[in-house]
């Protein structure tokens, strides 16, 4: 914590203009910071030509749309209500009118202009500091007319990261697995969308049961378990170009995937006779690597950012518990001595946190907990709910919860949620269909 | 073991018959509790295999027979479970044992072992059990004279529940192994 705070008032200390404003995301906001989003201007020339291509009336206030709806939904700002805005876009850009955004009581304001040049969506925008009077930032961007959503990600991106002194989570997408039909005949399929649910598109057709996608962090691969021709095994699919590929070549059931934090590995669970370890195999030499060899079920690996540690869920005690080891499997410590069963340990991009999924008196958890297993906070608790999975910046988890079924065994539901590190922010993640198992992806725009 | 605790108590009350009457004290109330404790462990497990809830389960176990199908007259193809737990219960040992004597019987005939878990659990720790438990279920007709060649397992994990029902007997129904006739 006293490093985070460092960190913030350092970041705000070495810019150029001394800014007042600032947004501690350590603690729960209660008091999120209210913010004038004022649409971004644009020209009438430039306007009719994105409409015939976007077929959006303005796409000057769609973008602002698309930014105000992100800082929402990260429960640190208060976009106000443009009705109350006093001074016009285009001129607001120019020179704010500080005394009237003051008046509103916003202490951040941003503007912004739109233009149409050459075929592409040039942007640029600025961040006013309305207490101080003075501008925070200023960036211009250029990219083709159908980016427009991602152009209002990395605007939203860098308010956050000037604010807040950490990185964004805006410019990045959620893979998960879509669900539809009665309980006991799911169809799964794998979908894709942007982090605040738009631009959804399925990536395979239900016709074999899919589960656990996994991003790989540098790259727009994914790693997910198929029962292609009834064999449940690990693929790599390219979200780019459609192609997959079996991992491995493994005379049994592979599960649980997750790249390395490179990129450059698949470790996960290899079940045979009974019995499930960990596996890595190697992407560019095929090399298989036995990680751990023991008569319990280790499965859900996950590697620290560093790439030296796993933490892993085994039952070598009895019950389900979390423990950690060396990235060659040796080492092999137990970190949760909690009370109940735990599952699902996903290192946090950080590297200081363990988050996972606690079963404790027929409740289900997310929770975190230090790497030495201290310090053990529980987020949120349900029903049933499991699988987080982090944002890049490492504040934010995405998860899943199901719902009871009534006495005739109707009434099932599986939706995404999010909720802050601080317990607070908690948040349904929109889907077209139930949906469960989430992987954020890295920044996109790096 | 009450009996042996008592003996334990009577030697260590003399070993320490020198030290002070306060940890003698002390001392006898751990034993006490100790003792306390091993009844109250002999009536419970006394319940727990007595403890036939509702006619459906004993224990946390399946014993109806609502969900079950039969591969041949007389041989049930499913096998039930405590929660994570992959131990084979007398009954089903029995289910197993008519499924081999059947199997033996039709020696051209392959199967899937198709394992599953309940919904509350983890969906890799679930996927994992599933796999325990249908080995469990394959070791034991081995161990009858069927062949490992006939018999390949499949784990669903918690991904196919029979019953859709969120309550003990819908969870107890989907804790299973089922053979699936594969040709």
């Amino acid at each position: 914590m006293i490093r985070n705070l460092f960190i913030i008032f350092f970041t705000i200390l070495s810019t150029k203009s001394l800014a007042l404003i600032e947004v501690d995301i350590t603690r729960g906001n209660l008091n999120p910071l209210p913010i004038a989003v004022s649409p971004l201007s644009i020209d009438e020339d430039s306007r009719k030509s994105f409409e015939k291509i976007i077929k959006k009336k303005n796409i000057g206030a769609e973008i602002s749309g698309v930014i105000e709806n992100n800082l929402i939904t990260s429960g640190l700002f208060n976009p106000l209500d443009k009705n109350a805005f006093l001074q016009a876009p285009d001129i607001a850009n120019l020179k704010p009118r500080f005394e009237d955004w003051n008046l509103i009581k916003a202490q951040a304001l941003i503007t912004g202009k739109v233009n149409f040049v050459n075929e592409k969506l040039r942007v640029e925008f600025r961040l006013w500091d309305v207490l101080a009077g003075k501008e925070m930032m200023a960036l211009a961007f250029t990219t083709v007319p159908n980016n427009w959503r991602r152009v209002g990600h990395i605007i939203t991106d860098k308010v956050y990261e000037r604010l807040t002194g950490e990185k964004g989570y805006f410019d990045t997408r959620i893979i998960y697995v879509s669900e539809e039909g009665p309980k006991t005949r799911r169809i799964k399929k794998l979908a894709i969308m942007d982090q605040d649910g738009a631009n959804n598109k399925f990536l395979t057709l239900g016709n074999e049961l899919v589960l656990t996608p996994r991003f790989n962090p540098t790259s727009q691969m994914v790693t997910y378990l198929s029962y292609f021709r009834n064999l449940p095994r690990v693929y790599l699919l390219d979200i780019e170009t459609g192609m997959q590929e079996v991992v491995g070549d493994f005379p049994g059931m592979t599960f649980a995937p997750r790249f390395s934090p490179n990129g450059q590995k698949i470790i996960m669970s290899f079940a045979k006779d009974g019995n499930s370890d960990i596996f890595t195999m190697d992407l560019e030499n095929r090399i298989v690597e036995r990680i751990t060899n023991h008569p319990s079920i280790d499965t859900s690996p996950s590697y620290s950012p560093d790439g030296k540690f796993i933490c892993f869920n085994s039952d070598r005690s009895g019950y389900q518990q979390i423990y950690i080891m060396k990235s060659d499997g040796s080492n092999v410590k137990r970190i949760s001595f909690g009370k109940g069963l735990y599952g699902t340990p996903v290192w946090s991009p950080r590297g200081d946190l363990i988050a996972f999924t606690k079963l404790h008196k027929g409740k289900f958890y997310i929770g975190v907990m230090r790497v030495d297993g201290s310090g053990e906070r529980l987020l949120t608790e349900n029903f049933y709910q499991e699988a987080p999975s982090w944002s890049p910046n490492g504040r934010v988890l995405i998860f899943y919860r199901e719902t009871k079924t009534d006495s005739k065994g109707e009434g099932f539901s599986a939706k995404l949620w999010s909720i802050d590190l601080t317990g607070y922010n908690e948040r349904l993640v929109g889907t077209p269909t139930d949906a469960s198992d989430p992987s954020w992806s890295a920044l996109l725009s790096n | 073991m009450i009996f042996n605790l008592k003996h334990l108590s009577n030697c260590e009350k003399v070993r320490i018959s020198n030290i002070d009457q306060g940890a003698i004290m002390k001392l006898n109330k751990i034993l006490k509790n100790a003792f306390l404790i091993t009844i109250a462990c002999i009536a419970l497990s006394a319940c727990a295999t007595s403890k036939k809830t509702t006619g459906q389960m004993q224990g946390d176990v399946y014993t109806g027979t609502d969900t079950v199908e039969y591969l041949a007259s007389g041989v049930p193809d499913r096998v039930f479970f405590a929660t994570n737990e992959s131990v084979l219960t007398t009954a089903s040992r029995e289910t197993l044992r008519k499924q081999a004597a059947w199997l033996r019987k039709n020696s051209n005939i392959t199967i899937v072992l198709e394992g599953h878990a309940d919904e509350r659990g983890t969906r890799e720790y679930n996927l994992a059990l599933g796999e325990r438990r249908a080995n469990a279920a394959k070791d034991y007709l081995m161990t009858y004279g069927i062949s490992s060649d006939r018999i390949s397992v499949l784990s669903y994990g918690k991904e196919r529940p029979v019953d859709s029902g969120s309550n003990p007997l819908a969870w107890s129904k989907n804790r299973r192994s089922v053979s699936v006739k594969a040709n």
